[in-house]
């Protein structure tokens, strides 16, 4: 217990004494915190959006309107003989309009229409989403000029649910890889401050840790003051994200809550949880940067 | 005895050995007989710096326990090199550095902190943290090896009555004159009671007078049984002492003899009083008018 009480106060009484670099450690650590805190949940709703596409995986080929009873019959043939297709469903007319009714809330545009401008289609079942494009590559092969070019003449596209995906994760892709490396940067730079907080406190206090070696104290009873140190830096700054997080929460993220529903399940939820996970990695960070400045700085 | 032993142990010694100036000299010597290793064994040890430059060049010497003995030279003669040889603070590139019959430098690293509680220390430049008052430069000492609150609060007054600063408890070190700081280094030193103690230019800017009280002080400490080996220059010092003298010159060992007229039993009152005698200083505490 006086082993403790000595620790901490060597750790504040070098957090006291050079408070610029300290204060500015706190606050890049803080503002890492924060942005992670605000990426997490994105990057956690987009990754379930992403898995709920992927499972959807299929093939539909669209025909055209003016093909013959003759050549769907000998097309679906073809179709099945496919390699990795593990089945086959043709949908008419009527049941290309009822997929989309279902879809639509409002299905007054579709009584709106005097007819049904929508295509036949077949959807094809594939074993693996590994195998879209071969499969794709059968059916419509590309010619010499890199066109595709279907095997048969009633067919009019070949498209799978995976461009529709990629249209909608291409734009939120993008601005999380942005965020992510923003993220690392100034996860980086949380490091390295925290690592030279620790390196200017090892050197304001080098008498201290002479005396401390000559003395006869071991390694560890000179490290503690100053892993210590780092981890108060660490939750200091974890502390003010987590502060400014539940200010958002509580003025910005709840009001909108009420409103919609897509929000409620983005943020709200496990706000403990996404604490304990900011706070663990804050402190990790300061743990790890004075643990590399110690390991260069500190022979003892 | 044993430099190496428990922190348990040697408190049984200190407190068996009431008294630290009544100790008689003889005891030590007579634990000598009694077959134990020498405290300091230097067997061909080298010191070779990078780049080349040799520290110590294939240096033997014992030192028995209880000696008193003062090692000497020019500057670089290697005699700075040899404390941080005896504390491991460096490692010789031949030879071996026995401390209490153990090989210093074939102990796990992790050791070495306990050697170094063993072995006191008074630096050159003393090594005081000038941020900290007399008592807590003490205690600091105490409180880095985890010695509990209640010893380190009998024990650091304690210290400090020894050397003679109890009224300067709450100055800080520039607030003290060089021999203030000098007492403080030493309180330090000797604080956890160490069967060693190794002093570097304890003297190296001091007035004779001031020169004298600290030599008095170590001479006292060396009474309680502690041994003490003193690194300095000031030869004309050495010679007044009569103890012990081992003189270096780049690096080698080139003399090593015990001073004329050794006196075992002098007391330090009379010891302080011989000194001031020989090196001409006046006298004003013991016989006003002698020192003349």
């Amino acid at each position: 217990m006086g082993r403790l009480t000595f620790f901490l106060s060597e750790a504040f009484r070098a957090l006291s004494r050079s408070a610029a670099p300290s204060i500015a450690a706190i606050i890049t650590v803080a503002v890492t915190t924060l942005l992670l805190g605000v990426l997490a949940p994105v990057l956690k709703a987009s990754g379930e959006k992403n898995q709920e596409v992927r499972e959807q995986i299929g093939l539909r080929v669209f025909l055209f309107d003016d093909a013959t009873e003759a050549d769907l019959k000998s097309l679906e043939k073809r179709l099945a003989g496919v390699p990795h297709v593990t089945g086959s469903r043709f949908c008419s007319k009527a049941c290309a309009k009822r997929t989309l009714a279902g879809r639509l809330e409002d299905d007054d545009v579709l009584t709106e229409l005097n007819s049904n401008p929508l295509p036949r289609s077949f959807e094809l079942d594939i074993d693996d989403p590994g195998n879209l494009h071969s499969v794709t590559a059968a059916i419509s092969p590309p010619n010499s000029a890199g066109k595709p070019t279907p095997i048969s003449p009633a067919i009019d596209e070949v498209r799978d649910a995976r461009e529709d995906a990629a249209e909608i994760t291409k734009v939120t892709s993008a601005v999380k890889i942005v965020l992510l490396v923003i993220a690392a940067l100034l996860l980086l730079a949380s490091l390295f401050l925290v690592a030279n907080t620790i390196r200017l406190s090892i050197y304001a206090r080098r008498r201290e840790v002479e005396v401390m070696r000559l003395v006869g104290a071991t390694n560890w009873f000179i490290r503690w003051p100053f892993m210590i140190e780092g981890v108060i830096v660490g939750l200091a700054g974890a502390g003010i994200a987590v502060g400014i997080l539940w200010l958002g929460k509580v003025t910005i993220v709840d009001p909108l809550a009420n409103d919609f529903a897509l929000i409620d399940n983005l943020s709200t939820t496990g706000f403990v949880p996404l604490v304990l996970l900011l706070v663990g990695a804050a402190v990790l960070v300061s743990a790890l940067g004075s643990g590399i400045t110690l390991r260069r700085f500190l022979r003892v | 005895m044993n430099l190496l032993g428990t922190r348990d142990r040697s408190r049984t010694r200190r407190r068996g050995g009431e008294g630290h100036d009544r100790r008689p000299q003889r005891e030590a010597a007579a634990k000598r007989h009694a077959g134990a290793p020498p405290i300091i064994e230097l067997r061909d040890a080298t010191v070779v710096y990078p780049g080349g430059h040799v520290g110590l060049d294939r240096v033997s010497l014992d030192v028995d326990r209880g000696e008193f003995a003062f090692v000497v030279g020019p500057t670089g003669c290697g005699k700075s090199t040899l404390i941080k040889l005896l504390i491991r603070e460096l490692e010789p590139a031949a030879g071996q550095v026995l401390i209490a019959g153990r090989d210093i430098n074939s102990m796990p690293s992790d050791r070495v902190p306990q050697l170094r509680r063993r072995i006191g220390t008074v630096f050159q430049d003393f090594k005081l943290l000038p941020n900290r008052n007399v008592y807590d430069n003490v205690a600091y000492a105490l409180q880095v090896i985890g010695e509990p609150r209640g010893q380190i609060r009998s024990k650091v007054p304690e210290i400090l009555r020894l050397v003679g600063l109890q009224a300067k408890i709450h100055s800080y070190p520039d607030e003290l004159s060089g021999g203030e700081q000098q007492r403080v280094a030493i309180a330090r030193a000797f604080v956890n009671h160490p069967p060693l103690l190794l002093a570097d230019e304890p003297t190296g800017n001091l007035d004779p007078e001031t020169s004298i009280g600290i030599m008095q002080l170590l001479y006292r400490i060396n009474r309680t049984g502690t041994t003490v080996l003193v690194v300095t220059h000031d030869r004309e010092m050495v010679d007044k002492m009569r103890r012990r003298v081992i003189a270096l010159e780049e690096g080698r060992l080139v003399r090593d003899q015990a001073g004329a007229g050794y006196h075992h039993d002098e007391s330090t009152t009379e010891f302080a009083a011989r000194m001031r005698a020989e090196l001409g200083v006046a006298d004003e505490d013991v016989a006003p008018g002698r020192g003349h």
